[in-house]
């Protein structure tokens, strides 16, 4: 029989969003439901002199104003700190500001009325007193001696330093042949989800339980939360996300409004609906990256590196996020340098800075994309100083496909990558040598383009290694429940979430091929902690990993009871059985004895005719937790053309490639569109995507009007490869891919525009890497020439 | 970003919109495809108590040839302004700078008097409107004015509209045969508000340029006349050298603002590679 | 003061009192239930608000629902119902030309109103009309792919039918 795992089976829950017929939190609508506005602070550092609610309270359609006394009182304040990010300092943080203000756009009342545009009108009339000082804004100056805090619950504005030593990190650089060294800035950019965030909370005060719609990717996370920070036992709380308008990371923190709409609806004891409006977006939902890193790289005189070094100063704004803190992405940028290649020795040192801003937290690609891009870069450089060219220099360092097991010189274990396989997988499709026959060609009519490669590493399949070691009640493991229905059907309620990657369609294939069904009927229930069991959810690229790894497993013990039951029916030994088209099957002859419909048949309305004994309960739960590797590493390299306007700093990206390599492909046309919509959010910010502050902390671009996301006319085809090295760690075999496109496509593209420049002897370490910021490498390189 | 509480009335004559205005105290905004005035409303940068509706005052529809010029309505849409063949033919200008205006669902509904009554220094409309001398047919309680294109844009969002008064068509003189046109702009994305932008045209006697108009938009407050440049095209072949000297003489005519994001000096640069660029590729309507 | 507006929306009369602040997004969502037209940003950048107002894609979001007085109006629901747009509808599903489905709407609005007025575009200019979409999930190349397949396919059946 064909199996469906491999196949590129279409997902059965797009059709309903092309009906229009989404189900999305912001289109839900509760009896008796309220909606909350937030007030805000206009400034990024004050002390809070006083709020005035009274004009507000009489405006048309207003139910109540609240304010930290009565808010912040419902809900115990939350920490983002982690036990081994050892010595990290984050202050507790509610859901309102009470005395002092750390951010612009920080919430300081909140008001229900009922409709948002009442709330509204009555927040314009809120009036807040805010007696303002510095805001800390740079995240070099935050740490300089005496600078003011932050945040004046912290003892200093260092959040968080780690430091990664080889021994003979000195010495390396010390015997090197070459250094090359870069300094590089990667600004602030933000998730931009279409459907902004979104929360319902209704509060049943006859019952004592709470539900909440919440467009997030971690139910459970979300359910333990509330249940503890409001004081209800969990099995009262529900925590429901139906259709989630886009979330890559940025859904699963916890923020002040969500919990403000938890509280509302516990104190007025009806539904608090709070849906952010972009600007809203802009202002509260976490940004990332944000980092200035130094770095250096050692080579020997073959090229072949021998160590790196660098600095990443990490600003995260005035308190680290919660749960999962602030400084796992700087903590990841020193983790993942070099580590597609063989680097004996490496240091690395990080520094996680307090400022005014909005906080930073985990966006898709947590830390690849700065490592990638510092990395590459510095290659690059290394290839220059060596007269070889990107594809050679890069083949004679990245880590043999057959000298794994491999640990690098930070710490991270790889299983089995196919670094060299990829690279030349990649040479084929991008065709350098007739690349540069077009260069040269171009650039004698004053058209300039380049063309750049990054090799990268992916972390996915986390453990409990990424958060639960340190203290985090953030589940390592995912749960599934698989039954047989009374028809033969099979259904499957699974703890892996939905936001439009597939998941629910990847786990219909792969329960599908152990029950010998087709995917059709295997229906997947996601997203709601009432209907599935525990897990972790969607993050850190674990839904294909380990949620298919659960969902196989729950497969194959379904299958066992079923053999097992037939067998008892048929009076045949379960081995001599199998299940294939929807029947039980002798595996001698290969005829069909019993369909599965039969069976369930039997099960469920003559369980009397089965033999004494037979267990007719056709279902099943399994949970699974990675173990082995800490983690499974992915990998694969990209390549980038771009042409740049050398006039104007207008860049035009043509092309770009990606060889990719998740482990056992379960579906590959979801695979693919993984990569590509990942690939776009790594060019995003590394040429248009950026938060832009001025010194007195308030956000410039906060509209999707100023905030540039990358749009069709902009991106270009992106041409993809695979290579399918399986995990061993697993049946399944299979790795993540969510974060693989984000990871390298900025570095491609910033060794690509820098190829583009380089007859004028012009190089971009800042991203996003605007068309004034080309202009400026242009005039200083001219500079470099005439005044050197 | 919800608007604040307005009254909405729809005003069936430009008596009535006036009526309709005067009786609100001045607190009225009038609306024609609501695209900058929705918006800015949602933003809660203005809350006029009264918009009034214009969209289906007759005076304000239709693009017709006249005598002397082409009459385009102001609630041409900028779809209209795309597709419309006596535009392409008589407002060439127009035509080329419509697929420069955001994109094509806000064209369907944008109006080009809505358009050029907000005066957005960064819009397109109003720089080839002013690149063409059309003037600019107003009606008001106290009758019709025609205004000069190059005295109706005074000042950032600021035009020679006086309260109450409503723009009713542009009239654009219809061009001699052979003018030749040019229109582009830098944009960091397809649709977006321009860096810089450069409409012209010019007529060519003789092998020299005579009556050359050339204008810029998102270099200053509002949309810019490079007199200067104008002069050194003047009188002279179309080569390198005159629009070497255009170019040059930018400095002379612009005044951009120094942003820390968007140097004065940088806009000025953009600007000259703009116009050589433009210059260059002039050509007349096929 | 609310107003009374009487428009036709997917093919119903629709008549009803309502605050002239009310933007033609919030009126088809939360008056008529019509929850495919989505809010992505409110001011006209990103696309998930378009319905086909007289016959073309408008912002929802910039107009109000009181200057919908006398227009027809088609949503994704009425759109999905006259089946107008299926074959684009099963080239996007065949293709994955969507994830979260949040920008769907919109995406299918610009392409039916591309199609009609140029029937064989070509891929630029299928993504000169999604300018004003934007999507994050699947790097723009899926949808584009998409609706190239269905121009081919409409304009092969065309060409099969003379």
């Amino acid at each position: 029989m064909t199996l469906h795992i491999g196949q590129s089976q279409r997902r059965e829950n797009a059709r309903r969003h092309l009906a229009g017929r989404g189900r999305f939190v912001s289109d839900l609508a509760l009896p008796r439901m309220l909606h909350a506005v937030f007030v805000r602070s206009p400034m990024a550092k004050g002390r809070l002199v006083e709020i005035d609610t009274s004009e507000a309270e009489q405006s048309p359609g207003v139910v109540r104003i609240l304010t930290a006394a009565e808010l912040n009182a419902r809900c115990k304040p939350w920490v983002g700190t982690l036990d081994h990010f050892a010595g990290m300092q984050s202050p507790p943080m509610s859901i309102l500001a009470e005395e002092e203000v750390l951010w612009t756009g920080q919430p300081v009342a909140m008001i229900i009325a009922k409709s948002r545009a009442e709330a509204e009108d009555a927040a314009d009339l809120v009036m807040v007193d805010i007696e303002d000082s510095e805001p800390v804004t740079d995240g070099a100056a935050a740490l300089q001696d005496g600078a003011p805090l932050a945040n004046s619950g912290a003892r200093d504005n260092l959040c968080y330093e780690a430091l990664l030593e080889t021994p003979a990190v000195n010495e390396a650089f010390a015997d090197a042949a070459h250094v090359v060294e870069a300094s590089f800035t990667f600004g602030r950019h933000t998730a931009v989800t279409l459907e902004p965030r979104a929360v319902i909370a209704d509060f049943d005060p006859s019952s004592g339980a709470l539900t909440v719609h919440h467009g997030t990717q971690t139910p459970y996370q979300f359910q333990d939360v509330y249940a503890r920070h409001f004081g209800l036992p969990e099995g009262k709380v529900r925590v429901i996300a139906p259709d989630v308008g886009g979330s890559f990371g940025m859904k699963l923190h916890v923020y002040n409004e969500e919990m403000g709409a938890v509280a509302a609806s516990m104190i007025l004891e009806r539904p608090v609906r709070y849906v952010a409006d972009r600007l809203e977006s802009f202002l509260s939902d976490i940004h990332a990256r944000d980092h200035i890193v130094k770095g250096r790289m050692a080579l020997d005189a073959e090229g072949k590196i021998l160590a790196m070094d660098v600095d990443d100063l990490a600003p995260v704004g005035a308190v680290s996020a919660y749960p999962r803190t602030s400084a796992a992405e700087g903590n990841q940028v020193i983790r993942l340098m070099g580590a597609p290649y063989n680097m004996p020795d490496y240091r690395g040192r990080l520094q996680v800075a307090f400022q005014n801003k909005v906080q930073t937290s985990q966006y898709r690609a947590v830390g690849h994309p700065i490592a990638c891009a510092v990395t590459e870069a510095l290659v690059e450089r290394a290839a220059e100083v060596t007269g070889l060219d990107p594809f050679e220099i890069r083949a004679r360092n990245l880590i043999a496909d057959d000298a794994y097991p491999h640990v690098s010189a930070t710490g991270y274990q790889f299983e089995k990558l196919s670094h060299q396989a990829s690279l030349a997988k990649l040479r084929e499709m991008m065709d350098p040598d007739a690349l540069r026959a077009d260069q040269a060609r171009l650039r004698e009519q004053g058209i300039y383009r380049g063309f750049g490669i990054a090799s990268f590493v992916e972390i996915t399949n986390p453990g409990a290694a990424f958060y639960g070691v340190g203290g985090a009640r953030i589940s390592a493991q995912d749960g599934a429940v698989v039954r047989m229905t009374p028809s033969g059907d099979i259904h499957c309620a699974i703890s892996v979430t939905e936001q439009g990657q597939g998941t629910e369609t990847i786990i219909a294939q792969v329960v599908a091929d152990q029950l010998g069904v087709s995917p059709e009927r295997v229906s997947v229930t996601t997203g709601d902690t009432a209907t599935t069991p525990s897990g972790g959810a969607t993050w850190a690229c674990r839904g294909a990993g380990i949620g298919g790894e659960t969902a196989l497993r729950a497969g194959r013990k379904l299958r066992e009871r079923i053999l097992t039951l037939a067998g008892a029916l048929l009076q045949a030994d379960p081995a001599t059985l199998r299940l294939e088209d929807g029947a039980v099957v002798d595996v001698a002859t290969g005829e069909a004895r019993i369909t599965l419909e039969e069976i369930g048949r039997v099960a469920t309305y003559r369980p009397d005719t089965l033999p004494d004994g037979v267990d007719h309960s056709l279902t099943v739960a399994h949970h699974f937790a990675p173990s082995g590797y800490p983690f499974d590493f992915t990998n694969g390299i990209q390549g980038s053309l771009v042409e740049v306007d050398v006039e104007t700093g207008i860049v035009r990206i043509l092309k770009h490639w990606v060889v990719e390599d998740c482990g056992r492909i379960i579906n590959p046309l979801l695979v693919d569109e993984q990569i590509r919509g990942g690939v776009v959010q790594g060019l995003g910010p590394a040429f248009f995507e950026e938060c832009q502050y001025d010194a007195d902390g308030q956000l410039t671009n906060g509209s999707l009007a100023d905030y540039l996301v990358p749009m069709a006319c902009e991106m270009p085809d992106i041409e993809i490869a695979h290579i399918e090295t399986p995990t061993e760690d697993t049946i399944l075999g299979a790795k993540g891919v969510g974060e693989a496109g984000t990871a390298a496509a900025g570095a491609a593209a910033m060794n690509a525009v820098n190829d583009a420049l380089r007859p004028f002897g012009a190089r971009l370490t800042q991203t996003p890497m605007t068309p004034l910021r080309i202009l400026d490498a242009l005039d200083a390189a001219r500079k470099q020439r005439t005044d050197p | 970003m919800k608007l604040p509480s307005f009254e909405y009335l729809r005003a069936r004559s430009l008596a009535e919109a006036w009526a309709l205005h005067s009786d609100a105290g001045g607190d009225a905004v009038y609306l024609s495809g609501g695209h900058s005035v929705v918006p800015s409303m949602a933003l809660r940068l203005q809350a006029p108590s009264r918009l009034i509706d214009i969209s289906q005052i007759a005076e304000l529809h239709g693009v017709e040839l006249q005598d002397q010029t082409l009459r385009i309505g102001a609630m041409t849409r900028h779809a209209e302004v795309l597709a419309n063949p006596l535009i392409a033919r008589h407002a060439p200008l127009l035509s080329r700078a419509a697929p420069h205006v955001a994109h094509p669902a806000i064209r369907n509904r944008g109006t080009i008097g809505g358009n050029l009554a907000l005066a957005d220094p960064a819009s397109e409309f109003p720089a080839a409107v002013l690149a063409m001398r059309a003037e600019l047919e107003v009606m008001g309680p106290e009758g019709q004015r025609m205004i000069a294109a190059d005295d109706f844009f005074l000042d950032l969002y600021e035009t020679a509209l006086i309260p109450g008064e409503v723009l009713t068509a542009i009239h654009v003189p219809l061009p001699p045969e052979g003018r030749l046109f040019g229109f582009d702009e830098i944009a960091r994305r397809r649709g977006d508000y321009a860096m810089v932008g450069v409409a012209a045209q010019a007529d060519m006697s003789d092998g020299v340029v005579s009556d050359a108009s050339v204008t810029l938009f998102s270099v200053g407050v509002a949309p810019t006349r490079a007199t200067a440049a104008q002069d050194a095209l003047e009188g002279a072949p179309l080569s390198s050298d005159s629009i070497a000297r255009a170019q040059a003489a930018l400095a002379t005519d612009l005044d951009p603002p120094d942003d820390p994001g968007f140097p004065a000096e940088r806009r000025l640069q953009l600007a000259r590679v703009l116009l050589g660029r433009v210059l260059t590729r002039m050509e007349a309507v096929q | 003061m609310k107003v009374l507006l009487s428009t036709t929306v997917n093919g119903e009369q629709v008549q009803e009192a309502v605050l002239p602040r009310t933007s033609l997004a919030d009126f088809l969502r939360e008056d008529l239930g019509l929850t495919g037209t989505h809010l992505g940003c409110e001011m006209g950048a990103c696309g998930a608000c378009l319905v086909l107002m007289d016959g073309v894609p408008v912002h929802a979001c910039l107009v109000l629902a009181v200057q919908a007085e006398g227009s027809t109006i088609e949503t994704i629901e009425g759109l999905n119902e006259t089946g107008a747009a299926a074959d684009l509808q099963a080239h996007f599903h065949d293709r994955n030309a969507l994830q979260c489905g949040f920008c769907t709407n919109g995406m299918l609005m610009s392409a039916q109103a591309l199609l009609e007025a140029n029937p064989v575009p070509t891929r630029d200019e299928i993504r000169d009309a999604l300018s004003g979409n934007y999507c994050r999930c699947t790097g723009y190349e899926a949808i584009v792919d998409a609706i190239d397949t269905t121009a081919r396919d409409r304009a092969a059946r065309t060409e099969a039918a003379k």
